[in-house]
């Protein structure tokens, strides 16, 4: 399964980048060298098998060990509505790259 | 369903899809407030920023009122659903991803019934789902340059997608209001659409009857009732016109201008559609137990559908009032006080849908505020069957009440509404009119009954409005044999 | 005395409390090792943070509220945020970038009463095995400044092993302490996944990063570990919610003659299982199964299992299924959770964003496109690639079936012995600028290291000797799930006996 120098430009409008075309060629190479290595992946049976999203989806027999979880792995944890955040606008915009009036500044958005 | 309603011979095919703002106090992921109205950014901590190293917490809250919801419609709510990231780049799209629900959302199916005119309707649902809201970008005050305002980014959402069964623009709205009532009743969303709380999109698609489904377009942001209608239909027409004139409809997302009454599709984003969903691995599955929903089934406030019905068995009314009574529990509230204590529901209910709803319409007041109360229009009710006074009458009484306010045995004893129940003295009057009348006379006798009312009116002319109708008739029945 | 850059966490923390030296008078040592900056292992310092908060802390101290690592100096890989000092990622993109909050792992280290000398060099956003992608510049092996200390921890090994911190902070995502610890010869842990919040750490792939100690002994490791370990219920929603452990309980447990002869879990000698794809284990004897498992690191191995026999436990070879699929599985996983990770750095709310542009989409992709290098711009292709509508089955998915499956394997495994062991890298440290041009030839040298990671297994490296090119290797303990303290005690138990985690590179 190769990629094709189309596959790069989605690719990288995708993913917001840029690349020249030297670039861009080094890149599809690079990328389907990596996938070279990806395809005896591909050919492996996992029919049936379970995705394992997360490491405490595996640890079988620990579920009465560790709290939040049941017998396919981990549960996801509830926090009760409460409101503990106080306002640190300065403090949480002070790496805004351009800010005015409390406001993140970007080129105009076209809707 | 009924038959649809064709359009020029098209029929119209519309989803909706609603994002209702939950009423939390903190955000879906983060424990900043949701407050409307906020000083710009002051509302936004580090994890609505998405600062670096920043990670989302899930708010109890927010999968409460999807559970609240889920019991409401009649849904399925799933024992096990997982949060996707939605991966596009904006800029009041903090992370440059959503957090969102993908595969297995919180609630799957369900269904909101409503009445259409006098036909019931019935639109299911594919599911609803619990993601975060975005930001807000500002374009006033800055000159080709636009402002990032992320108070709201965050706050949670309930998006509820119905299936493509709704058929006409007046559907779309009945279900839109019909949604709308169910949220503010169960208390999971303020139902604000002028602060953004609850906003819709139909895809809306034509097609003749009995091909497959034609090109549906998005007409995102209706956020008002008013405007809904007007959108679609242009949009419908729009749609027609096109594939009268030989053009295929594209896939879009369009706009409702409400100055100038047209939808126009918004600059499309090329790679819109691949949005790379995949489980979010900062979020474990959310698991909601059996014994979780009873819980939250228990606590719930009756819901509308089941008081309609309670309504129906209850009451005896017919299912169109029994759904009519129940758009707000401050309206159902008002029926049943009434209906007790005046033990006449149909005429409880009859009251309220027609004067009082008329008036409150008129004077743009909602049942909180009308100056009439429940035991007011109780007693009025009493004195309709009691006799004491005519259907016509009670209609100025109550008119008394509205404006000016106060008692109902007052009002009729100074405006002298008392109905002439004596019998003998009626028939007095019945004999002068029929004697003054020999022409209706004869042609009821002849057989033509509408020659009747020739007649009652100028009995009820006579006795200055104050004949018991029902009496005049029985009597006039009789005298005429 | 030894001098104070010489000495232990354990025994800096006890000289401190017995006021043999002051907190100050430590960091000022550590402050002027640091001063021009030996193997460019430091990205930020600031000496007036640093001394404040010795000056805290001998306070404490004076108080007699000093917490258990009061005064002791430690240093931050910068991918921990942090806010006394910037926190780069080792990217221009977060240049000078101040974060508002401290990480939860920063915090705790601080509450035990550590003072921070700064922050360390990295690859850019932990892509990396040779700490040659930061922005900033590659760091150098204190042992051969010509060739690279590994990666992506590379300034947090470089800088414990050359003596400018007793010890250091790293993130193992795919092996990013152990590998650099065994190229610098110093103890590196990575714990179970969970057991360290991921709260202020910069997010790498959210499903492997981990956060863990590195040092130069595993009872100093052990002493951090506990420090640096816990729920964070309230920040971290895969953080597990298990009480924190102390990592150190087991080492004070006698040692004797053969200490491992009956630490086995079934009250046998312990079973050490060496996977026979990567070396054959014949009759005390290791052959390489592996492609490229050079001679020096297969012998140092078997010397280091020897030791262990002589401890009285077992060698013995075990399977170990569908490792040789980790390459691929673990490149698929990051980068598809990296590309999304990364998103965030956009330009509009922090970071660097770029000089000119015509719109908003022109924004987006020069900000980008400068700010990021080029194995973290692979690495997102990648990402989006296997993400993609249509192939997400076939790479993403699949890739986690496989993930289920060497998990599963490790637990085959875990019923034939206590403890797997092997090598951490096939090679020592190669020279600077040798596998920079060819990203695969990175990816490959990550074959010991990335089945644990997928697995989210508690792993170590120990420094168990140099080879004939007198470079340090490094064996690789695996144990299974919320077995840390055990791990620690092994890693111990050879330390005790064997002198090559005090082994100093020249001339430090």
């Amino acid at each position: 399964m190769s990629l094709t120098p189309h596959d790069i430009q989605r690719l990288a409008q995708l993913s917001r980048l840029q690349f020249d075309a030297p670039a861009a060629e080094r890149m599809l190479g690079q990328l389907n060298g990596f996938f070279e290595i990806v395809e005896q992946m591909r050919a492996v049976d996992t029919n049936g098998v379970v995705p394992m999203a997360h490491p405490v989806d595996a640890m079988h027999g620990l579920s009465q060990t560790i709290a939040d979880t049941d017998e396919h792995g981990m549960t996801l944890r509830l926090r009760d509505d409460l409101v503990s955040e106080t306002n640190q606008r300065d403090a949480n915009m002070q790496n805004a790259p351009a800010k005015d009036q409390g406001l993140f500044l970007v080129p105009k958005v076209i809707e | 369903m009924g038959a649809a309603k064709l359009v020029h011979g098209y029929e119209v095919v519309i989803g909706f899809e609603t994002h209702a703002q939950l009423s939390t106090q903190s955000k879906i992921f983060s424990r900043a407030s949701t407050a409307f109205g906020a000083q710009a950014n002051t509302q936004a901590c580090a994890v609505d920023l998405a600062l670096p190293g920043t990670l989302p917490v899930m708010n109890k809250g927010a999968v409460e009122r999807a559970i609240e919801l889920g019991l409401a419609l009649g849904s399925h709510i799933a024992e096990r659903s997982v949060f996707a990231r939605k991966n596009y780049f904006y800029p009041d799209l903090p992370k440059g991803y959503q957090i969102s629900q993908f595969e297995i959302p919180v609630v799957q199916g369900g269904s909101v019934s409503f009445f259409l005119g006098e036909e019931k309707k019935t639109v299911r649902l594919v599911r609803a789902h619990l993601e975060e809201d975005a930001g807000k970008s500002l374009h006033e005050d800055f000159i080709g340059q636009s402002g990032i305002d992320l108070n709201r980014a965050g706050t949670p959402l309930l998006e509820i997608v119905t299936e493509p069964d709704i058929r006409s623009s007046e559907e779309a709205v009945a279900y839109a209001k019909e949604l709308h009532k169910i949220v503010t009743w169960i208390g999971i969303c303020d139902g604000n659409m002028q602060e953004g709380s609850f906003r819709c999109d139909a895809n809306v698609s034509v097609r003749k009857p009995g091909a497959p489904l034609g090109t549906r377009r998005e007409i995102k942001n209706l956020n008002s009732f008013k405007f809904m209608q007007q959108a679609i239909d242009y949009e419908v027409r729009w749609q027609i016109e096109q594939i009268e004139d030989g053009h295929a409809i594209q896939q879009a997302t369009v706009l409702f201008n409400p100055d100038t009454g047209e939808t126009r599709a918004m600059r499309t984003k090329e790679d819109a559609a691949d949005y790379r969903y995949f489980p979010d691995p900062d979020l474990p599955p959310l698991v909601i137990s059996r014994e979780w929903v009873e819980r939250v089934r228990s606590e719930m406030a009756e819901l509308p559908r089941v008081m309609a019905e309670r309504f129906v068995t209850q009451y005896g009314l017919p299912e169109y009032d029994a759904t009519t009574l129940t758009q707000s529990k401050a309206m159902a509230a008002y029926f049943e006080d009434t209906a007790r204590a005046c033990g006449q529901p149909k005429l409880a209910s009859n009251w309220i849908m027609g004067e009082l709803s008329r008036r409150m319409n008129a004077d743009d007041l909602g049942i909180d505020q009308s100056p009439v109360n429940t035991t007011q229009l109780a007693a009025l009710i009493n004195r309709i069957t009691d006799n004491t006074i005519s259907n016509s009458a009670a209609k100025q009484v109550f008119d008394v009440l509205w404006t000016e306010g106060g008692d109902v045995d007052s009002i009729i004893e100074a405006k002298g509404l008392k109905q002439m129940n004596d019998t003998g003295a009626l028939e007095a009057l019945i004999d002068e009119v029929l004697a003054a009348n020999p022409k209706n006379v004869e042609e009821y006798k002849a057989g033509n009954t509408k020659a009747l009312n020739g007649l009652v009116g100028p009995i009820m002319k006579a006795s200055k409005g104050k004949a018991n109708p029902a009496q005049v008739n029985a009597l006039l029945l009789k005298k005429l044999g | 005395m030894a001098d104070l850059h010489d000495m232990t966490v354990a025994d800096l923390a006890a000289g401190l409390k017995k006021r043999d030296f002051s907190a100050v008078e430590v960091a000022t040592r550590f402050l002027a090792r640091m001063g021009g900056n030996p193997h460019n292992a430091f990205l930020d310092i600031d000496s007036e943070v640093t001394l404040a908060q010795a000056k805290a802390s001998d306070q404490k101290i004076a108080d007699g509220t000093a917490g258990p690592l009061e005064g002791v100096p430690i240093a931050h890989k910068d991918i921990f945020v942090t806010r006394e000092f910037d926190t780069t990622a080792g990217s221009h993109m977060l240049k000078n970038y101040r974060s508002p909050f401290d990480a939860t792992v920063v915090q705790r280290l601080r509450e035990a009463g550590m003072v921070t000398l700064g922050k360390l060099n990295c690859d850019e956003f932990a892509m990396g095995s040779a700490n040659e992608n930061s922005a900033f510049g590659a760091v150098t092996n204190p042992w051969d400044t010509t060739r690279i200390p590994g990666g992506s921890s590379g300034g947090s090994a470089a800088a414990v092993a050359a003596r400018l911190t007793p010890a250091a902070t790293g993130t193992d995502t795919g092996g990013s302490i152990r590998q650099p610890a065994a190229f610098c010869g110093i103890t590196g842990i990575k714990p179970t996944y969970g057991r360290a919040s991921r709260y202020g750490m910069v997010a790498f792939a959210s499903s492997l990063d981990q956060a863990g100690p590195m040092a130069r002994s595993a009872e100093d490791c052990a002493l951090l570990l506990s420090a640096m370990c816990g729920p964070d219920l309230d920040r971290d929603s895969t953080s597990l919610n298990i009480a924190n452990e102390d990592f150190s309980r087991l080492l004070a447990l006698p040692a004797g003659d053969k200490p491992l002869a009956k630490a086995g879990k079934d009250g046998g000698a312990l079973r050490i299982g060496v996977p026979d794809h990567w070396l054959a284990w014949e009759e005390g004897h290791a052959s390489a199964q592996v492609d490229g498992c050079s001679p020096a690191v297969r012998i140092a191995i078997q010397n280091a299992l020897h030791v262990y026999e002589q401890l009285g436990a077992v060698v013995q070879s075990i399977p170990l299924p569908h490792t040789q699929l980790s390459i691929p599985v673990y490149y698929i996983v990051c980068a598809a959770e990296a590309s999304s990770n990364l998103s965030r750095f956009d330009g509009v709310k922090f970071g660097h964003r770029a000089k000119t542009f015509t719109d908003l989409a022109d924004m987006y992709q020069r900000t980008r496109s400068e700010g990021f290098g080029d194995e973290v711009k692979r690495r997102i292709m990648i990402g989006s690639y296997v993400l993609s509508h249509g192939y997400y089955d076939a790479y993403y998915l699949q890739a986690q079936k496989i993930r289920r499956l060497i998990a599963d394997g490790f637990q085959t495994a875990f019923a034939q012995c206590d403890v797997i062991a092997g090598p951490v890298a096939p090679t020592t440290a190669w020279k600077l600028g040798d596998k920079a041009d060819d990203p695969v030839a990175n990816y490959l040298a990550d074959i010991f290291t990335l089945p644990a990671s997928l697995a989210g297994l508690p792993c170590m490296s120990i420094p168990v000797g140099l080879g004939d090119t007198g470079l340090p290797v490094g064996l690789q303990l695996i144990g299974n799930y919320l077995q840390e303290a055990s791990l620690l005690n092994l890693a111990h138990r050879f330390q005790q006996v064997t002198q090559h985690h005090l082994a100093k590179p020249e001339g430090v």
